[in-house]
């Protein structure tokens, strides 16, 4: 197949200003940056910017200033108010959107088709969608009984990944500030600058102060953050291990949490599917965002009779894919967030190769500087290889086979998550018997990897629990009951 | 010359059967007043592990089974309960310390409240669930499935209010459970294992272990293959320290339905209060479903 040639098609990065360094956001103003670290661009490991740790006085100090907006003004405004900034605040994300898309390109590594296609317009979305809630609650169906009105839990705490900074921020702040809770984020240490960048958005929307505060800085500052004694509740996104650490720390407290944890789905393609979608689907699944996805598809389980069909078409689809500067608007996949990852990445790989798995990646020129890992097949999988148990985080696909409906679900189950799972099938009675088997909260028929506003998502099992988005993300954020009279789930 | 009567064995029931304990033990149960009432089987780490296995196969047939045959089950078991309603007041009456009339309400509230549990089976999903009007060309849906084994710590005081309180919330979405009945009155609780024996509930739906509750809780909490615990049973137990429960249960990500607290200790609900729909609710998962739609 001709490959063809594309020219350079680079994003301008003068569009926006990243400063030196960066103070936290607390009570509305940025703090004098110190203790600092940098952030760098993993594309070719150049430093970004400053960052400040914050230690557990600044900690305290976000709180308390959380804590005062929420009981001196956010708490008590009408929720039609508060909608209002929040519409607002959609408004400026869609304003200055370009200039998210290149600083979370710069910060994080992925394409700048993504920041601009997905990662910004759906995070303005979760502040468009969320801001008709907040004088609508009553309406949302979450009273336990009769007509209690739905109430805030206070100051929420919330920590977020690094995978997708700004979408993540908005999953989070949108219905937290809707409901009427105030907010203390802390962004990952890897990617912090759109969060700040956020919070010069709240200043323009003249957000009351206190309301949203940013703190930046390591799993030292999500840890203090998540014990803190005046956070309400902990609302988290990232790792299993890390989920289940803070599940022990608020143990036996009044503390709530939602916690959106890691994911190992299985993308099922059955013979009788349409095979080039589903291959688009496949590599939508496992390499958007550089497979950097909790709810990436990372085991296809294809049936038997169509495995060499399959694997031969992906291949030569994944021979088109471009590698390479995330800045250029033709690029399919970036750079990996960090070297850390990245060895993560190479190490699982490796273990992979070990237990017998054959590896494949398509030719591609990766550069020389960054972190960078290619588009990885790996066939003849089994299920007890590392590779088709634990996350790998990574543009690395592993490939099983099945020979029935039942052993595909057999299959697809037996994982400790349970987060998302892909079915291509023409047969619709098929998609919804497979649909009802499927132990995940997240079934994608027959295409995969789509988020919206409005569709809750989350986890079974060890993927975590709550649902954001949605209305049923909502009910994370409020209480409807007196708990203390009934008792309540986390 | 009167009749000697003849006194039932209060066993566990476990995958619709009724074994002693594997542990060979029992202790005796004794009324509200001092008095000999029965000995009662002392089920083990064991036991409450034979029931997550009976839990877990019966789990398959109970959520697959339609929304309106659970809510047949359940409004038999609506229905044998009344049948058997003087020995429940007995019981009840003596485990509770309560006059005849007193446990006859009692039992009348049980009753009525497994009814409304048995119409619920239909409405969850209607109610928990909806279409998403994403944007895009895409049928979007969620609804609520049940989490899966669900270990249940029974309240200690309310022996058979708040028994079918807690169960049938867990049942109906078509979870299954593994119940540990109140430790010191646990007669109600076999005998309604009984009704549940012949009310059309597939074995292994519902598992009952009488046992002292400090002694299996920790196993219950911590067992890899329990999908979510209800702690309401730590109220008034013995010995039982409900944050390291939760911690356990921290070890697969359990869902954790916490007790009712008072000046931060746990305490058993009004079991006459309207229980709404937060026990439900914290026994399901929102599943979506994605489908592109197109000619």
């Amino acid at each position: 197949m001709p490959k063809f040639e594309y020219a350079p098609a680079p994003e301008s990065r003068a569009i926006v200003t990243i400063e030196k360094s960066y103070g936290l956001f607390i009570d509305g103003a940025f703090t004098r940056p110190k203790a600092t670290f940098p952030t760098v661009n993993p594309a070719d490991e150049t430093v970004l910017a400053e960052v400040s740790q914050a230690g557990p006085k600044d900690v305290d100090k976000a709180v308390a200033a959380a804590r005062r907006a929420y009981e001196g003004v956010w708490g008590r405004m009408s929720g039609a108010e508060r909608g209002k900034y929040l519409f607002r605040i959609a408004r400026i994300l869609q304003e200055r959107a370009r200039e998210f898309a290149v600083l979370e390109t710069l910060d994080n590594g992925k394409p700048i088709k993504e920041t601009r296609d997905v990662d910004v317009p759906v995070a303005a979305a979760h502040f468009f969608y969320h801001a008709g809630w907040a004088d609508k609650l009553e309406y949302a169906g979450l009273s336990a009984s009769g007509a209690d009105v739905p109430r805030p839990h206070g100051v929420v705490g919330q920590v977020i990944p690094w995978n997708f900074p700004l979408l993540m921020l908005a999953w989070k702040i949108a219905p937290a500030l809707a409901t009427g809770n105030t907010v203390v984020l802390k962004p990952a240490e890897t990617t912090p600058l759109s969060a700040l960048l956020f919070a010069e958005v709240c200043q323009q929307a003249e957000l009351p102060a206190g309301v949203v505060n940013i703190i930046t800085g390591d799993g030292r500052t999500g840890q203090a953050l998540v014990e803190h004694p005046d956070v309400d509740k902990i609302a988290f996104t990232g790792s299993t291990d890390v989920g289940k650490a803070i599940a022990r720390s608020i143990a036996g407290t009044s503390k709530k949490a939602t916690l959106e944890l890691g994911g190992k789905a299985a993308n099922i393609v059955f013979d009788d599917a349409p095979l080039d979608q589903a291959v688009e689907g496949i590599v939508n699944g496992i390499f958007f965002n550089q497979g950097q996805v909790c709810c990436a598809g990372s085991r296809l389980l294809v049936q038997e009779n169509v495995h060499d069909q399959v694997v031969a078409k992906l291949k030569r689809r994944l021979g088109t894919l471009r590698v390479g500067d995330p800045m250029d608007k033709n690029s399919d996949l970036g750079a990996i967030n960090s070297r850390a990852q990245l060895d993560r990445i190479t190490s699982l790989v490796e273990a992979g190769v070990a237990e017998g798995a054959e590896r494949w990646s398509p030719e591609c020129t990766l550069p020389t500087k960054g972190y960078w890992f290619p588009p990885t097949v790996l066939t003849g999988v089994s299920q007890t290889h590392r590779v088709a148990t634990e996350e790998i985080f990574g543009p690395v696909l592993s490939v099983l086979t099945f020979r029935t409906p039942q052993e595909a679900v057999a299959k697809a189950n037996n994982s400790a998550y349970g987060l998302s799972a892909g079915v291509w099938t023409e047969k619709g009675s098929r998609i919804l018997w497979m649909a009802d088997q499927l132990k995940a909260g997240v079934v994608w028929a027959n295409t995969f990897n789509r988020f919206d506003p409005t569709s809750p998502f989350g986890g079974y099992k060890e993927s975590g629990y709550g649902r954001e988005g949605g209305r049923h993300g909502l009910e994370a954020y409020v209480t409807t009951a007196p708990s203390t009279l009934t008792g309540a789930a986390r | 010359m009167s009749r000697l009567d003849v006194r039932k064995t209060y066993k566990l029931y476990i995958g619709g059967k009724f074994p002693r304990s594997e542990s060979g033990r029992s202790y005796e149960v004794v009324s509200a007043t001092g008095e000999f009432l029965a000995n009662a089987a002392m089920g083990s780490r064991k036991d409450v592990r034979d029931a997550v296995v009976a839990a877990r196969a019966a789990l398959p047939g109970w959520s697959g089974a339609t929304a309106y045959n659970r809510g047949q089950v359940l409004y038999r078991v609506a229905e044998v309960l009344e049948g058997r309603r003087a020995q429940f007041v007995d019981e009840v009456a003596a485990s509770e310390g309560l006059t005849a009339r007193a446990a006859g309400a009692v039992v009348d509230a049980a009753i009525d409240r497994v009814v409304w549990y048995s119409g619920w089976t239909d409405k969850i999903a209607q109610v928990l669930g909806n279409l998403n009007p994403v944007a895009g060309p895409f049928f979007n849906v969620s609804a609520p499935e049940p989490t899966g084994v669900v270990g249940v710590l029974a309240p200690q005081a309310s022996s058979l209010l708040g028994l079918v309180s807690v169960v049938a919330p867990v049942i109906a979405s078509g979870n299954t459970a593994v119940v540990v009945s109140s430790a010191a009155r646990p007669l109600p609780a076999v005998t309604f294992s009984e009704v549940l024996a012949t009310s059309d509930v597939p074995g292994g739906v519902v598992n009952i272990v009488t046992a002292q509750t400090a002694e299996v809780a920790t196993w219950l909490a911590a067992h890899r293959d329990v999908n979510a615990i209800d702690l309401t049973g730590v109220a008034g137990a013995e010995g039982v320290d409900w944050a390291a429960l939760e911690a356990e249960a921290a070890g697969n990500l359990k869902r954790v339905y916490r007790p009712a607290l008072a000046d931060g200790a746990p305490v058993e609900p009004d079991w006459n209060a309207d229980p709404g729909l937060g026990r439900i609710r914290a026994f399901v998962e929102t599943k979506t479903v994605w489908h592109p739609k197109g000619l």
